[in-house]
């Protein structure tokens, strides 16, 4: 129990995958201007980096490596995560169109996304086994809601500052990452993987 | 085994699965929409105002085709020619849109309204509006931040140098996202054809109104007695014009003969509310 605790809060904070590892980074930027659109975000990826990680792990352990194909997990990946991604959003769409409106746009975004891919990358490096990846696909999902949904409400609080003209926009946001991402570095060492 | 023949047979099968679950869940899960939606959605003016009522312009395409009760004319910036193809569309009647501008009810430019204190806090009306109701004396003014410029979905407003905004007849759409936006009020839709409108929003006594603003109405009512078709009415201090009224029996103004403090003035649009005089010196 102690263990799958230590992976959670490994990877909400300190290997969080935006501030840390600088995975998703475009998600990040692109989506945190407004706070409900980042939990939105924050949510739809949580879940579909568990499912794609549960899937992932299976096609892993019993195609690519008894086949001893392992090469090939990048490629099988991409494929896997892509159309995984668009039959959850035509499931959605069929039988839950309040949810679909509400994050159905964050879905396409995700398909072909790097941090939704690195974790189950990540997953089938190090060796876990079901339990420990589903649980550090949970981890790595509510880390990557962490972070954006503190840039959201930092640049929505941003709106209302006096920003350098040539600083407004992404500029003043890079800096505002930046500054983000050396705060969690204060937890660097704190649990090794 | 060859690894190369593994891998093309791997791969394949791979494919052939995820693609024939795809396909297979194409068909499943397909959802029928009403192809009108998309068409009607395209005639709207996209300016996502919420005018309208409803969330966004794609909201109201959807509603006014799948709902009989929902009419075709709430498009207020599409004016008459996007009511009338919705209605075609539609297949529903089509009654008139009236046809409305925003106007700024303050005439509290640099030059006439007195400051209570000096602001410098956010640059954003509803911030100054916190800190005891803004910087001018008058509680009612406008503040001159630009909030509604900053929130005009049609890009139809500009701050003038006297700090107040000033609405682009051509561009504005009478949407009224200024009008939900502004904290003090201070703006409203009017009919357009109006004929005269008064520049200020003051409740305060006409003492107190004319000692924090030079253009105030200090609701004397000499417009409302010289008004021979009792178009003008007074409401807490302040000269309220009756649009539908003034615009349909006024010929020659009277009102505006009176006034002590030219806060009632003829409508010129797309400039600063008092300076009228200035923008057309044949008015008078």
């Amino acid at each position: 129990m102690a263990e799958y605790f230590t992976l959670f809060m490994g990877a909400v904070i300190v290997n969080n995958f935006v501030l840390t590892r600088f995975l998703g980074l475009c998600i990040f930027f692109g989506v945190s201007k407004n706070l409900n659109a980042s939990i939105g975000m924050g949510m739809a990826v949580t879940s579909v980096m568990t499912l794609s990680s549960i899937l992932a792990w299976v096609v892993y352990n019993y195609i690519l490596q008894p086949f001893g194909l392992t090469f090939l997990t990048t490629v099988v990946f991409v494929v896997l995560i892509a159309s995984f991604v668009q039959l959850l959003e035509m499931i959605i769409k069929k039988h839950a169109p309040a949810l679909y409106n509400m994050w159905g746009i964050y879905l396409v975004l995700i398909a072909t996304n790097c941090i939704v891919l690195g974790v189950p990358l990540l997953n089938s490096e190090s060796n876990f086994g079901f339990m420990k990846s589903v649980v550090h696909a949970i981890g790595s999902g509510v880390g990557f809601a962490l972070a954006i949904i503190l840039m959201a409400s930092l640049r929505e609080k941003l709106q209302y500052a006096d920003v350098p003209k040539s600083l407004q926009g992404l500029g003043i946001a890079f800096i505002l990452a930046g500054m983000l991402a050396l705060s969690f570095f204060g937890f660097s060492g704190m649990i090794a993987l | 085994m060859n690894t190369s023949i593994l891998i093309l047979l791997v791969l394949t099968s791979l494919g052939l699965i995820f693609g024939f679950i795809l396909a297979f869940a194409n068909k499943k899960f397909a959802i029928e929409v009403n192809p009108l939606i998309h068409i009607v959605e395209d005639v709207l003016p996209k300016g996502q105002c919420g005018a309208c009522g409803f969330a966004g312009c794609a909201a109201y395409a959807e509603a006014v085709v799948l709902n009989a009760d929902v009419p075709p004319n709430l498009c207020i910036p599409g004016k008459e020619p996007v009511a009338k193809a919705v209605a075609e569309m539609t297949g529903k009647q089509a009654a008139a849109v009236e046809p409305r501008i925003a106007q700024v009810k303050c005439a509290g430019s640099k030059e006439n309204a007195v400051l209570s204190h000096e602001y410098q806090g956010v640059q954003d009306c509803a911030a100054a509006n916190l800190l005891f109701g803004g910087q001018k004396t008058c509680k009612y003014g406008c503040l001159g931040f630009g909030t509604c410029v900053k929130n005009c979905p049609f890009d139809a407003m500009t701050m003038s140098e006297e700090g107040l905004p000033v609405i682009d007849p051509e561009k504005c759409t009478g949407c009224g996202k200024c009008e939900t936006v502004c904290p003090k009020h201070v703006i409203a839709m009017m009919p357009l054809g109006s004929k005269v409108r008064v520049n200020c929003s003051s409740k305060d006594k006409g003492v107190t109104a004319k000692k924090a603003c030079k253009a105030a109405c200090i609701g004397c009512s000499l417009c409302m007695r010289q008004c021979p078709h009792g178009a003008i009415e007074m409401q807490n201090n302040l000269a309220v014009v009756n649009p539908a009224i003034c615009q349909e029996k006024c010929t020659e103004a009277l009102c505006l003969t009176k006034c002590p403090t030219k806060a009632i003035r003829p409508v010129i649009l797309g400039v600063v509310p008092g300076t009228e005089d200035k923008a057309c010196a044949g008015c008078q």
